[in-house]
């Protein structure tokens, strides 16, 4: 989850300024993270052990896999709170299937989640594109209709490892040349998506519905379609999160994932996806998720008080949108200047 | 989160249609339990309401002006904290009262002087205050919890008003309804609400003062959701730090199944009041009828969905019979 790796930095194909400037706040954003990192170490050497990577890298892998379907919705001006449910519900329906069928091939499991996702998905969009129900209402309404769903199906039991197979399980705790399978596996899809918008149409789309929707209609992307196909891929993502989420914690009862959503918009936010629309990228974005993972274990490291912890990642999380902001206006008057000459 | 064409609906027509379903929900609770028109239940149907009741004021305020205030069950959160922990230290009731209503318009005030001084969206801010709001909570007052309140106190919170089964907070909502209703729709300040929604830029260009209106709006849902602390404290004598955990999409979601555009410049105190009765009404005649409380969860959720959609598909179907019969004299194929 270094997001270093991972393509897709640069927004917009020419390398004009306004690129660079973004480009150079993915730059200050590793650069914050690898002097907190820095910081912390020095402080407490055990922070930069193998094993608290490997701990904090999981951690921020679920909320990092489910921060790639919110960036496709938030592109086009919309946002998906609905994610946390989803996750919840796929976790739990797909550890049903484990107890049900416990030969299960552990392959089915990733595509009945990602389907029940993909489903739940299609929900939110047939409200979005074709119910013009805008986006804040349908997907609050659908946290809790999928959560309420979610306590119906579970009626107070709770999946536990021992009702998982043990090959799924230790598919969370495996690892590939030292970094484990699971985060692995969230780059991968990171790359995808990363390459999706960057060089696929149906990927520039987003950003064009996001920037000026009629423009885009205008130009002749089927705005409903493109809003369809993004909210299906973010439900989908949030199921293979709900699979993550049962493989490495093994226990999920009906409050799986509760508070989630509002994490992840944080993390797209603070890595530069523009609630507004049309500006962001994945890699932005998962460097987001590690930020807030970061901080919140560098916190744990250098022993700020457990109560005060939450309260300065609060006050941290304001700091980088108020930095956001104040960048991007600074920007636009470069680009005004600009244009002006 | 724009939507362009949104479809026009009657602002009366939206009200009635709600007003109507309170009446419906309030014969289908009786219907399906006896204790449910009884003076008790009622009385306890409105204090569970209570604090979402009044917080959802001033969202409609501030959402009728295009903006959100997602801070709100933190700065709950937090004021109870502080209540809790300056009675501990043995400071006097009044007066940790008003430090408590202090600390919650300062709460709005930053809120609102992010939004207009650094120009940055609600959604984004108020997201990060949320869980500011909530951490200074949880610094104040830790995992501990006070709960030695003296009864004169508590009694506002959960007492009625004597000689009849009225809550005493009941008697604070019905003032500040009316307070705010009269504001919002009497008053020149609650017109220029909805001219800021509408079209800020032309609000603007009309010499209204957007950015002023804007502040004080995020002060006084701050004010207001510190008053709802008080209240929650007394009536659970208890002050937590994850008090109200949770209650920002609850009053959210009343706000716009009350008929309030989340784009801004629609909505009236009249239909959320009514919106926040009938999840209230059905929740509680639910729980009375044995219902899980799951169901509730999925009811509450569909209503706020079927709040928008109906209408909005209502609208569709009436244009395309419109433009069936426009075009059929001519024969065109369009």
């Amino acid at each position: 989850m270094t997001g270093l790796s991972t393509p897709g930095t640069a927004s917009t194909p020419p390398p004009n300024l306004l690129s660079r400037l973004f480009r150079a706040r993915e730059a200050s954003l590793i650069l914050i993270l690898l002097a907190l990192v820095a910081m912390t170490t020095a402080i407490n050497p055990r922070f930069l052990t193998p094993q608290s990577m490997r701990d904090l890298a999981l951690n921020v892998a679920i909320i990092g896999l489910v921060v790639v379907g919110q960036t496709l919705v938030l592109l086009m001006k919309h946002v998906d709170l609905s994610v946390s449910s989803t996750l919840g519900l796929t976790a739990f329906l797909t550890g049903s299937l484990f107890v049900a069928n416990p030969s299960m091939p552990i392959g089915l499991a990733f595509v009945a989640g990602v389907g029940i996702g993909a489903l739940l998905g299609a929900v939110n969009g047939l409200l979005v594109a074709y119910g013009k129900v805008p986006a804040l209402v349908a997907t609050l309404g659908t946290l809790y209709v999928f959560r309420g769903v979610d306590y119906a199906v579970v009626q107070g039991g709770q999946i536990t490892a021992s009702n998982l197979p043990a090959a799924f399980s230790s598919f969370a705790s495996s690892s590939v040349l030292g970094v484990p399978s699971l985060v692995l596996l969230v780059l991968v899809v990171m790359a995808l998506f990363s390459i999706y918008l960057r060089s696929y149409r149906a990927g520039r789309e987003y950003y064009a519905v996001g920037s000026n929707v009629e423009a885009a209609s205008l130009a002749g992307i089927n705005v409903s379609r493109r809003v369809m196909t993004g909210f299906i891929l973010s439900g989908a993502i949030a199921g293979l999160a709900g699979v993550l989420y049962l493989a490495r914690y093994g226990t999920v009862d009906a409050a799986a994932g509760t508070g989630l959503e509002l994490q992840v918009i944080a993390a797209a936010v603070v890595g530069g996806v523009a609630i507004t629309g049309g500006v962001g990228t994945i890699a932005g974005a998962g460097i987001g998720a590690l930020l807030l993972g970061v901080i919140g274990s560098a916190l744990v490291a250098l022993r700020a008080p457990a109560f005060w912890q939450q309260a300065i990642q609060g006050a941290l999380l304001l700091l980088a949108i108020s930095i956001d902001i104040v960048v991007a206006r600074r920007a636009a008057r470069v680009m005004q200047e600009r244009s002006h000459r | 989160m724009s939507v362009p064409n949104r479809p026009r609906r009657s602002l009366l027509g939206w009200e009635s249609t709600i007003l109507a379903l309170v009446v419906v929900a309030l014969l289908m609770g009786s219907a399906l339990h006896d204790a449910f028109l009884t003076g008790p239940n009622l009385s306890n149907l409105t204090s569970n309401l209570v604090e979402i009741a009044l917080i959802a004021l001033t969202m409609t305020l501030v959402v009728i002006a295009a903006e959100i205030d997602l801070s709100v069950a933190s700065i709950v959160g937090m004021c109870s904290a502080l209540l809790g922990v300056l009675w501990a230290a043995q400071v006097p009731m009044p007066l940790a009262i008003l430090a408590t209503l202090t600390l919650g318009a300062l709460a709005g005030f930053l809120n609102g002087w992010l939004v207009t001084r650094l120009g940055l969206p609600s959604l984004a801010v108020t997201i990060g205050t949320l869980a500011l709001y909530r951490g200074l909570a949880y610094a104040l007052l830790g995992d501990r919890a006070v709960a030695d309140f003296p009864p004169f106190w508590t009694n506002l919170g959960f007492g009625l008003v004597p000689g009849t089964q009225i809550p005493i907070p009941a008697v604070a909502f019905v003032l500040l309804a009316i307070i705010t209703a009269v504001v919002l729709h009497a008053t020149p300040f609650g017109r220029s609400l909805y001219a800021i929604g509408a079209n800020e830029v032309a609000a603007r260009f009309a010499g209204l003062r957007v950015e002023r209106t804007k502040l004080l709006l995020f002060i006084l849902s701050g004010l207001m959701s510190a008053f709802a602390a008080v209240i929650y404290t007394f009536r659970f004598s208890s002050a937590r730090a994850d008090n109200a955990a949770g209650l920002e999409l609850a009053v959210i979601a009343a706000v716009l199944l009350g008929g309030v555009s989340i784009f801004g410049g629609r909505g009236s105190v009249i239909g959320v009041i009514a919106a926040v009765f009938l999840i209230g009404i059905i929740q509680n005649a639910l729980t009375l009828a044995d219902v899980p409380n799951e169901i509730l969860t999925i009811v509450t959720g569909l209503l706020l969905i079927l709040s928008v959609l109906g209408p909005n598909l209502a609208a569709r179907f009436k244009t395309a019979r419109q433009q069936r019969l426009n075009t059929q004299p001519q024969g065109g194929t369009l």
